[in-house]
C-alpha cells in the first residue's frame, strides 16, 4: 500500500476519534433538547465545572478557600486527603444531580411556557454565572486531571501496522485515550439506549419529549423529569470534561469544546442521539481529511472553518440535521 | 442642608477622581477566560511589585504608587475600554499584556503621548523609537526571540543547521504570527526547510497538527503558544513520542502550568527566556516579607518565583526604574505621562542596580535610546525539569541576529511611518 494512502486512513481514523469526543460534547445538549425544548448553551461550562469538582474531591481541595481565607484569614486549602478517582467520580455525579436540581427549582420553573429564545437566554446566564462560580468554587488555576486513563500512542497498533508500508511509515497513530473515549462513548450510548427504552424513568422521559401536555395528562411529573434529563447532561458533561481535561488540565478552555459541538448538532440534528454520534464521527473525519487533504494548500488551520461550512451546508439543504425530526408547517 | 450637600458632593468628587499625587500604573490584566492561567501570575507579580515599594520604601521618589487593575479578559475590545477608562486617572505606562489591545493602542497612546510598554509582545518593529515615540518593547522583542531559538539550535548543532527542518507550530492569531518572517529570513541564510502550522484559538484540539508532525518528522518543532495550546501540544508531542530535547517555545509557552499536565513526559522540554527563573532572588525574600505576610499579596501568594509571576514583578520593576530616572530627569517626583515616557527612553539597567534591587543577574543590562526602543535583544534558554518540577536557566542571554532583525525593523517600521504620515526622528 502506498504511504499517503496510510497516512490518509490513519486520519481518517484519527477524525472517527475525534469525531466521538465532539459527540460527547454534543449527546448532553441534544438530551436536553429533545426533553424540554431548551438549547443549552450552558452545557460546555457544565463540562468544564464537572471537570473541576471532580479534580477538587480528588485532591482534598477546600471549596471557596480564596472567600474563607479573605473573610475569616485563614489558610486553609485543602482537607488533607485524598479520594480515589471511582468514589470522586460518584461524588461528582452527586454535585450534578444537585445542580439539576437548583437549575430547575431557581432557573427552569419559572420560565415554563415560555418562548424558546428566553429559556435560550436563560441558559446563557446559567452559562456566566457557572464560569464564576466554578473559579470563586475551586479557583482559576489550570488542574491537572489524572483518573487512570492511559494516554500517548499505542505501541501495540504501531507495531503491528507498520509493515504496511515503506520505512517512511511507522504505523498507525492512535492515542490510547480516544480509544478509551470510544468504547466509554458505546458505553454512554447504549446505557441511554437502555435506560429511555425500559425503565419507567426512561419511558417518560420519551414521553415528555413528544408532548409535553400529554405527559401531563398521564400524571408524569414535568419537574421531576426536567431535574432528570439536566442530571444525565450533567453526567455526560462529566465523562465530556473527564476526556478533555485529562488531554489539556481542566481549565477555562474546556467551557470552548461546545464550539466543536454546534456543527455536530446541525448536521445531526438536534433531537437525536445517533444524529450526534453520526454527526461527530461525519464532522471528525471531514475536517481531519480536509485538513490532510487542502489545508497545506491554503495555509492550514481549515478544521473549524470546514466543520461550520459544512453544517451550513446541511442547514440550507436539510434543515432538520441527518436524524432531526422533520420539520411540518401547516397554515 | 446646602453645606452638607457641597460636602458631599466634594467628597464624592474627591473619592471618584484621580489622586494626583500618586502615581498610577494600570494593570491591563485577564484574571478570566481563557488566558487566565497565565494573566493571573503576571498580574499578581506586578502588583505585588508596586506593593512592596510602598510598603518597603514609601512608593518611588517618594510618591506613593497606585495600580488600578482592569480586566481584558485578553479580549482586545475590553483591552481598548480599560485604556479609555483609565487613561485619565493619570496612568503612566500601559502594559497591555496582548498582541491584539497593543496594535489598536499604538496610535491612542502616540496621540494621548503616554508610553506603552510592551515587554517581549506586541509590534516589533515597535523597537525603533523614531517611528514608535510612544512604544517600547525593552528588553527583547518576538523577533529576538525567533532568532534566539535559531541561534540556540545553531550552537547545539554545530554552528550548522543545513538541510534541517524546523516547525513552527503556532497560535494563529496576530501574535503567533509575528516570528514567521524573521523565520523565513533565517531560514534563508542559515539553509533549513522552514514548515508551518497554525493552530486555531483556544488551540483544544491539535490531532492533525502533530500528525503531520509524526508524518514529516521535522528536527525540531518551535512553538508560539499561548493558553491550552501550550499545554495540548506539549501533551501531543510527547503522545507522538517526538523528543522533548528538540522541542522549544517561545517564553509565552514555557511557564509551569504548560507543561505541568503533561507530568514526567514534558521533561527536557526548553523555552527561550529574557529574564532569569527560579524564586532564588533577595527580592523575593522582601515581598514574602512586606507583602505577602502582611496579607497585602495580589494573590495567594504561591505563585512567587514561578515564570509569569517573575515577569509580571520584571516588568514592574522596569517601569518603577523608568519612573525613577524621569523624577531625576525632570527634577519632581510627581511626574506626568509625558515624563514617563523621558525616563522610559532614557532608562539605564546595569548588573549593580539589578543587584541593588535584590534581583542579580535576574535579566540582561541594557540602556534604552530614542533610536533603540527595544534594548539589547538578548535571550536565554530555560528548560524544564519533570522531577523536580522546575525551569533552570541553561545558557546566558546570548545576542540575537542583529543584522537579519534590524533590517525587518526598518522595513516595517518604515511602511508603518509613510502609512501613517509620521516623519521619524526624535522628540
Amino acid at each position: 500500500m502506498s504511504d499517503q494512502f496510510l497516512f490518509a486512513t490513519e486520519v481518517f481514523i484519527n477524525g472517527l476519534m475525534a469525531g466521538v469526543l465532539y459527540a460527547l460534547v454534543a449527546l448532553g445538549f441534544v438530551l436536553i433538547y429533545k426533553a424540554s425544548g431548551i438549547f443549552n448553551y450552558a452545557q460546555g461550562v457544565m463540562a468544564l465545572f464537572a471537570a473541576m469538582t471532580l479534580v477538587g474531591i480528588m485532591q482534598g481541595q477546600v471549596p471557596f478557600s480564596h472567600i474563607i481565607n479573605a473573610i475569616f484569614g485563614t489558610e486553609v486549602h485543602h482537607f488533607g486527603w485524598h479520594v480515589p478517582a471511582l468514589m470522586a467520580i460518584l461524588l461528582t455525579v452527586g454535585v450534578m444531580v444537585i445542580f439539576a436540581w437548583l437549575v430547575q427549582r431557581i432557573v427552569m420553573r419559572h420560565l415554563v411556557g415560555q418562548e424558546p429564545i428566553i429559556l435560550f437566554m436563560a441558559t446563557i446566564g446559567l452559562a456566566y454565572f457557572l464560569e464564576g462560580f466554578s473559579d470563586l468554587m475551586w479557583g482559576s488555576e489550570i488542574k491537572t486531571l489524572d483518573v487512570g486513563l492511559p494516554q500517548g500512542g499505542s505501541f501495540w497498533i504501531e507495531d503491528m501496522t507498520a509493515g504496511l508500508g515503506s520505512d517512511n511509515f511507522y504505523g498507525f497513530f492512535i492515542d490510547q485515550l480516544d480509544i478509551v473515549a470510544t468504547v466509554v462513548a458505546v458505553l454512554l450510548v447504549a446505557g441511554l439506549v437502555l435506560f429511555s427504552q425500559y425503565t419507567k424513568q426512561g419511558r417518560a422521559m420519551r414521553a415528555v419529549a413528544d408532548d409535553h401536555q400529554a405527559a401531563l395528562s398521564v400524571g408524569i411529573s414535568l419537574n421531576f423529569i426536567w431535574i432528570l434529563v439536566w442530571s444525565v447532561a450533567g453526567f455526560v458533561a462529566l465523562v465530556a470534561g473527564i476526556m478533555w481535561g485529562t488531554k489539556s488540565g481542566v481549565q477555562f478552555s474546556l467551557s470552548l469544546i461546545a464550539l466543536k459541538a454546534l456543527p455536530v448538532l446541525m448536521l445531526g440534528g438536534f433531537t437525536s442521539i445517533p444524529g450526534a454520534i453520526v454527526g461527530g464521527l461525519i464532522i471528525g473525519v471531514g475536517e481531519k481529511l480536509f485538513e490532510f487533504a487542502i489545508g497545506p494548500m491554503v495555509g492550514g488551520a481549515t478544521e473549524n472553518w470546514f466543520a461550520y461550512v459544512l453544517a451550513l451546508l446541511f442547514l440550507v439543504f436539510r434543515p432538520q440535521g441527518l436524524f432531526g425530526e422533520k420539520i411540518i408547517e401547516r397554515v | 442642608m446646602k453645606m452638607k450637600l457641597t460636602t458631599l458632593a466634594l467628597g464624592a468628587m474627591m473619592a471618584a477622581g484621580p489622586v494626583m499625587a500618586d502615581l498610577v500604573f494600570p494593570s491591563l490584566s485577564y484574571r478570566t477566560g481563557p488566558y487566565a492561567a497565565g494573566g493571573i501570575p503576571f498580574a499578581d507579580g506586578y502588583a505585588d511589585y508596586f506593593t512592596l515599594l510602598n510598603e518597603r520604601d514609601g512608593g518611588i521618589g517618594g510618591e506613593m504608587t497606585k495600580l488600578v487593575e482592569c480586566e481584558t479578559g485578553y479580549n482586545t475590545e475590553k483591552g481598548v475600554e480599560c485604556y479609555e477608562s483609565t487613561k485619565g486617572q493619570g496612568a503612566l505606562v500601559y502594559q497591555p499584556l496582548s498582541t491584539g489591545i497593543t496594535y489598536q493602542l499604538i496610535p491612542k497612546v502616540t496621540a494621548d503621548n503616554i508610553p506603552m510598554h510592551t515587554m517581549g509582545y506586541g509590534r516589533t518593529s515597535a523597537a525603533n523609537g523614531e517611528v514608535f515615540s510612544n512604544v517600547f518593547n525593552y528588553p527583547a522583542n518576538y523577533w529576538n526571540g525567533a532568532s534566539g531559538v535559531v541561534n540556540y539550535l545553531l550552537e547545539s548543532n554545530g554552528g550548522d543547521l543545513k538541510g534541517k527542518t524546523i516547525a513552527l507550530v503556532f497560535h494563529n492569531s496576530a501574535y503567533g504570527k509575528e516570528p514567521i518572517r524573521t523565520l523565513e529570513e533565517l531560514a534563508t541564510k542559515h539553509g533549513f526547510n522552514l514548515t508551518t502550522l497554525p493552530v486555531d484559538h483556544p488551540g483544544q484540539e491539535q490531532k492533525s497538527q502533530w500528525l503531520q508532525i509524526r508524518r514529516e518528522r521535522p528536527d525540531f518543532v518551535v512553538m508560539w503558544g499561548w493558553g491550552v495550546m501550550n499545554q495540548v501540544a506539549i501533551q501531543e508531542a510527547a503522545n507522538i513520542r517526538f523528543p522533548m530535547e528538540n522541542f522549544i517555545g517561545v517564553w509565552w509557552s514555557g511557564a509551569e502550568h504548560d507543561v505541568l499536565s503533561a507530568g514526567a513526559k514534558a521533561d527536557g522540554y526548553k523555552a527561550v527566556t529574557f529574564h532569569n527563573v527560579g524564586r532564588d532572588f533577595p527580592v523575593f525574600d522582601d515581598i514574602q516579607k512586606y507583602v505577602v505576610d502582611t496579607g497585602k499579596a495580589a494573590g495567594a501568594g504561591d505563585q512567587i518565583g514561578n515564570v509569569l509571576y517573575n515577569r509580571g514583578m520584571y516588568a514592574a520593576m522596569l517601569a518603577a526604574e523608568a519612573a525613577k530616572t524621569a523624577q531625576g530627569i525632570h527634577g519632581t517626583a510627581d511626574i506626568t505621562p509625558a515624563m514617563m515616557r523621558d525616563g522610559m527612553e532614557a532608562l539605564v539597567i546595569d548588573e549593580a542596580k539589578m543587584a541593588a534591587l535584590g534581583m542579580p543577574n535576574f535579566g540582561p543590562a541594557f540602556n534604552v535610546s530614542c533610536e533603540n526602543h527595544g534594548g539589547p535583544g538578548l535571550v536565554g534558554v530555560t528548560q524544564w525539569d519533570a522531577e523536580s518540577k522546575t525551569w533552570s536557566l541553561i545558557s546566558d542571554f546570548a545576542e540575537t541576529d542583529g543584522e537579519v532583525i534590524g533590517s525587518l525593523i526598518d522595513a516595517d517600521s518604515s511602511a508603518y511611518a509613510s502609512e501613517n504620515g509620521i516623519e521619524p526622528g526624535c522628540k
